[in-house]
């Protein structure tokens, strides 16, 4: 797994990569009550707003942490967003993309230089 | 980390919260705690099937004293469009100062407490709300005294009724807006039934030196649970009360905000003491005519809360904005988007459906009676 300064994980999975948000971004934005995820087959730029998550207090945004297509999108998370606080790293991810090259994922933070950012 | 907290006032249980794990951001000038581990949905969800514990020592209390109870009560009526001198010993009432131009300088709570009046105001206008009544009320023979060395706490949720009276059972004979003294955990304390969540409840004024005995006292009964300001947000917005600086403001008429119930007869046209406060002319104007816009409940009719600024629209494609949404969030008892804004008047009816922008879509809501839950006060 890696991790942006974003708060978002990735993980890859073949030639897609997953992405998701991280235990200490939940802890941050509180209880999540809407998630909008972006359509399946949109071409992304890295840092373009792509999806919209609101606690009870604000809203935020999501970035794209590659250029890509995003080729899945985890429903579940917008039928119950609580999902993202009770399992961030597991059952909520948010979207998959697919990338030019998964190489590019190497240039995030690995777990304990995320850990590091955190502290 | 920089969490913004530096050079705020500090509530004199700060420590209380932070060993409690709370989360403190500034509010009004204060550091304040916005929510526990819990989070703001459990907390929300604990004030309305328990009791929440709340500490709202921010906000400011004001003693009124003058000759007689009465004579404080007659001159606060200059500034404020509420029956005071009407207001029976050991009742409280909700009301306004209002300015020159018929709009609300604050909202407040007065309780007559036999010899003298205690107001309770909001913390970010306390400044403004002190310095207006020290000009005003000392000609007219009233004292002002602002008391700095009390904590306020609240308790609520139809629990709380049953956690005070296990302190002190005179609590039980208390009924909605009483006011009176209670000894909690032998503690001398101001208490009326009351709040701002739509609960049934209590806020309690104790003195700093003895207000951990007190506070350590309720956290002991099981049936509690401390609640930041996050959920006694969401608490009041289902509950459809304003929140001053957001809901009602300098600009926002009482008849606007419909809060003409807080204006009783006696201050009316026709009444005894008809008028004699800021911004009476058009006060009085708009409960003949109306007003041109009204506060009414907001129901987002998909999942995207709607929150304060969003704008509203009579149709999908029309460029006509017919109001502003002016509180917004999700209701966690009601399990949906809720919202309160200021339409105008002829889009006010409950049903109308509107529409809101929310990051540039236009998203259904509909006009919607308030409250969103029912308000469960002990009358």
């Amino acid at each position: 797994m890696k991790y942006t300064e974003e708060h978002e994980w990735l993980r890859v999975e073949g030639d897609i990569v997953v992405v998701g948000v991280t235990e200490y971004a939940v802890t941050q934005l509180g209880d999540l009550v809407f998630v909008e995820l972006p359509d399946v087959g949109r071409q992304v730029s890295r840092d373009e707003d792509i999806v919209v998550i609101e606690s009870v207090k604000a809203a935020s945004d999501i970035l794209a942490p590659l250029d890509g297509e995003i080729v899945e999108v985890n429903e579940a998370i917008v039928e119950d967003p609580a999902l993202v606080n009770s399992d961030p790293t597991g059952a909520a991810w948010f979207f998959k993309m697919k990338v030019p090259d998964t190489s590019a994922v190497d240039q995030f933070m690995d777990e304990d230089a995320y850990k590091a950012l955190i502290d | 980390m920089d969490d913004g907290t530096e050079n705020l006032l500090t509530l004199p249980l700060e420590q209380v919260h932070v060993d409690a794990g709370a989360r403190m951001v500034p509010f009004a000038g204060y550091a304040m705690p916005v929510q526990y581990p819990t989070g703001v949905m459990a907390e929300h969800q604990h004030a309305r099937a328990h009791c929440g514990l709340f500490d709202v020592s921010h906000m400011g209390q004001v003693i009124l004293r003058a000759e007689t109870v009465e004579a404080a009560a007659r001159a606060l009526e200059t500034l404020v469009p509420v029956d005071v001198v009407g207001l029976g010993e050991g009742r409280q009432r909700y009301g306004f100062f209002t300015n020159v131009n018929g709009g609300i300088l604050d909202d407040l709570m007065i309780a007559n407490r036999g010899n003298h009046l205690l107001l309770v105001v909001n913390a970010a206008c306390k400044a403004d709300d002190i310095a207006l009544m020290r000009a005003a009320l000392p000609p007219l023979g009233v004292e002002v005294e602002v008391i700095e060395d009390r904590v306020l706490l609240a308790v609520q949720g139809p629990k709380a009724g049953r956690v005070l009276a296990a302190l002190d059972p005179r609590a039980d004979d208390m009924r909605f807006m009483d006011v009176g003294g209670l000894t909690l955990a032998g503690v001398d304390a101001w208490v009326s039934r009351s709040g701002y969540t739509g609960e049934d409840g209590f806020e309690i004024s104790v003195q700093v030196s003895q207000a951990r005995v007190v506070f350590d006292a309720l956290c002991a009964d099981e049936r509690v649970a401390l609640v930041g300001l996050g959920a006694r947000d969401s608490l009041r917005l289902e509950a459809g009360l304003c929140l001053y600086g957001h809901d009602i403001d300098t600009t926002t008429s009482p008849v606007e905000a419909g809060l003409t119930w807080a204006m009783q007869k006696v201050r009316r046209p026709g009444g005894d003491r008809a008028g004699g406060f800021p911004g009476e002319a058009r006060i009085f104007t708009e409960l003949e005519a109306g007003a041109g816009r009204t506060r009414v409940g907001l129901r987002p009719e998909a999942r995207a809360p709607m929150r304060e600024g969003v704008p509203l629209f009579d149709a999908e494609h029309s460029d006509t904005q017919v109001g502003q949404v002016t509180s917004g969030g999700f209701g966690p008892s009601v399990g949906h988007p809720v919202a309160m804004g200021y339409v105008d008047a002829a889009f006010a009816d409950t049903d109308t459906a509107l529409w809101g922008e929310v990051r540039g879509k236009r998203l259904p809501v509909r006009v919607t009676a308030l409250p969103f839950t029912p308000l469960r006060f002990k009358r």
